[in-house]
């Protein structure tokens, strides 16, 4: 891991207080700036002296960004709200107990208290190749480094690599996408709103981005509509350290049952490729199945087909397998103890 | 602002990693300004087509059929193969550079494995069933362009002498694309060993970082260069005076009007010589 030297370059600190201002000033400095929401990512690649923006936006003065709000059609949370208010936001608890789960999961109390939903799902890979500044493909190289035979790939990716084999590491990205959720984006060409799923990309599209933003764009609201509130949810996290850590792979699913048959259900898993996945195949499989262990291990087997393991991550398919078939068949069961909020 | 990408390797050592992009500008500029040079060149200044007196026999002449066949078409699917797969290649390789997003991957090996292919059936096809040598500029061909180069110049020079099978630029063009060709193609294939493709198991390995860094330069370097080559032979291709070349490689001929116009019917032999002939020779 690079050493963190804890003296930051240099940059000039802009601090706008509305939205229009800070699209503004993205849009004037471009590639030069950087967006600072809660600062968990962005102080480690600016402590590590990887990235050295000449601008740093700061977003913190920004009223408007903050808050859940009830909309007729559901909830808007700004995206700067931060992953603890949304964990236990009233409305949030009450209609999407998945994404309060999956916020309340993420990393330490102190870093929820900080960190930000936006923050949160476009936040950088944690690939340490990439995080240690090697110029891998991901940095506009012409390598991935923890795809080679001995390179150190346990967290990365088993599903969808292109050259980079990197992972996303969002808790609250699959819930969203599981939720239906809209992500509001200001671009200089005006309002942008994107589906969840369609927020994120891959390597095979963009190897240097996570997510679509491009300079001077801004994430600046998360939609969740009616669709999916109060219907049975599946969240599960799995870490190497129960009280503090990345997820190795994650899964979030809704769905609404009749009986005992699954009408409609929305999945996805993080972890396991560079982007959230929605488990669309899986989803087509299981409606009108009953919820039970047979079409738990059926959507399990679907969801890592095509998976390939790297050196040495083998472990994740089997992961994802259990992962699926319990967010499945488990639903009405107790979730795992980890996934159980604090 | 360099030519070249530089990035510093694992163990310190500072090594090159692409071309820089903007060289991709740079060639489109350099291809589209050809274009405008050349057409303004051909609409305003440039002079008739003057060619030396005509060598071969009446009865030669008498012999060539209304259709001269130019392009089998073996050699026909080739060229197209290759075209199709040349854009594909330049197609998925600048446009996500210059902005346009796709899985472009995929599509970029694919292609690049069928151009080595079907460049490695050419080569083997134009061996042994081709005039092999009729598409490389030999002594006439220089003779002739010091020629017009002169007579360009304003000098008083003779005339030169109509083309073989094929006019000069059409061999230096395939020169060009021979060397940028093979240049792409064979830093390809290697490259090819860094992605997962069902040809080999990945080997990131097999070259040291700065090997590898060349590589991936030369293979930019082919790459640019080959997108003003082809925004070039697309131009001529679709040049009104060039229009009979460009058709006979759609079906296999060209008029004799148009033969006995550019082509020396005894540098591009496209009929038998009568037996009358031979025995005078």
């Amino acid at each position: 891991m690079a050493v963190i030297r804890d003296v930051m370059p240099a940059f000039e600190l802009l601090q706008p207080n509305s939205i229009n201002q800070a699209q503004k000033l993205l849009q004037q400095h471009g590639q030069d700036a950087w967006i600072l929401a809660g600062g968990l990512d962005s102080f480690d690649w600016l402590k590590d002296r990887i990235r050295k923006p000449k601008f740093v936006v700061d977003l913190s003065g920004i009223e408007e960004l903050s808050g859940v709000r009830s909309t007729t059609d559901g909830l808007e949370i700004g995206a700067l709200t931060t992953l603890t208010e949304v964990a236990r936001d009233p409305l949030v608890k009450e209609n999407y107990e998945l994404l309060s789960q999956a916020a309340e999961l993420v990393a330490s109390p102190q870093i929820r208290n900080q960190g930000t939903i936006g923050g949160n799902v476009s936040q950088d890979t944690r690939c340490w190749y990439y995080r240690s500044g090697w110029p891998c493909y991901r940095a506009g190289g012409n390598l991935c480094y923890a795809d080679t035979p001995d390179g150190r790939n346990r967290e990365h990716a088993i599903l969808h690599a292109s050259r980079c084999v990197a992972v996303n590491p969002s808790d609250t990205a699959p819930a969203l996408i599981a939720l239906d959720a809209k992500f509001v984006i200001r671009t200089a060409k005006g309002e942008r709103v994107v589906s969840a799923e369609d927020y994120f990309i891959g390597p095979d599209i963009d190897i240097t981005r996570l997510h679509i933003l491009r300079p001077g764009d801004l994430l600046t609201a998360i939609r969740i509509p009616t669709t999916w509130a109060r219907a049975q949810f599946y969240f599960e996290k799995i870490r190497d350290r129960n009280v503090w850590d990345f997820p190795l792979m994650n899964v979030a699913s809704a769905m609404t049952v009749s009986g005992d048959t699954i009408q409609r259900i929305r999945i996805a898993v993080n972890g396991a490729a560079a982007r959230p996945l929605r488990l669309t195949t899986v989803e087509q499989a299981v409606v009108g199945q009953p919820i039970n262990e047979t079409t738990g291990e059926i959507a399990g087997e679907l969801a890592v087909k095509g998976a390939i393991p790297l050196q040495f991550n083998a472990y994740k398919i089997p992961l994802m397998r259990n992962l699926v078939k319990r967010a499945v068949s488990g639903v009405q069961t107790t979730p795992h103890p980890t996934a159980a909020p604090a | 602002m360099g030519f070249l990408q530089w990035a510093i390797d694992p163990w310190g050592h500072k090594v090159p990693i692409h071309i820089a992009w903007f060289l991709i500008w740079a060639a489109l500029i350099a291809g589209f300004g050809f274009l405008v040079v050349h057409a303004t060149y051909l609409r305003f200044f440039a002079r008739k087509k003057e060619w030396a007196a005509d060598t071969a026999s009446p009865q030669i002449i008498a012999a060539i059929p209304r259709r001269v066949p130019r392009h089998s078409p073996v050699a026909r699917i080739f060229h197209w193969v290759m075209a199709a797969s040349m854009f594909t290649l330049l197609f998925t390789a600048f446009l996500p550079k210059l902005g346009v997003q796709f899985p472009w991957v995929t599509y970029h090996w694919i292609a690049g494995a069928l151009l080595a292919t079907s460049v490695v059936f050419h080569v083997i096809h134009a061996s042994f069933w081709l005039d092999f040598w009729s598409i490389w500029p030999d002594t006439i061909d220089l003779q002739d362009a010091v020629r017009r180069f002169r007579r360009f110049l304003g000098e008083s020079a003779p005339a030169p002498r109509r083309f073989a099978k094929y006019p000069l630029e059409n061999k230096l063009f395939h020169l060009a694309i021979i060397m940028s060709g093979l240049l792409v193609i064979v830093t390809g294939v290697i490259m090819l060993s860094r992605v997962r493709t069902i040809f080999f198991a990945r080997n990131p390995y097999l070259f040291s970082d700065m090997s590898w860094g060349v590589m991936y330069v030369f293979h930019g370097l082919a790459g640019v260069g080959l997108i003003a080559l082809v925004i070039t032979h697309v131009y001529m291709g679709l040049r009104p005076e060039k229009r009979a070349i460009t058709k006979s490689m759609i079906f296999g001929w060209m008029s004799r009007d148009f033969y006995l116009k550019e082509h020396d019917p005894s540098r591009w032999v496209v009929t038998p010589v009568p037996s009358t002939q031979k025995e005078e020779g």
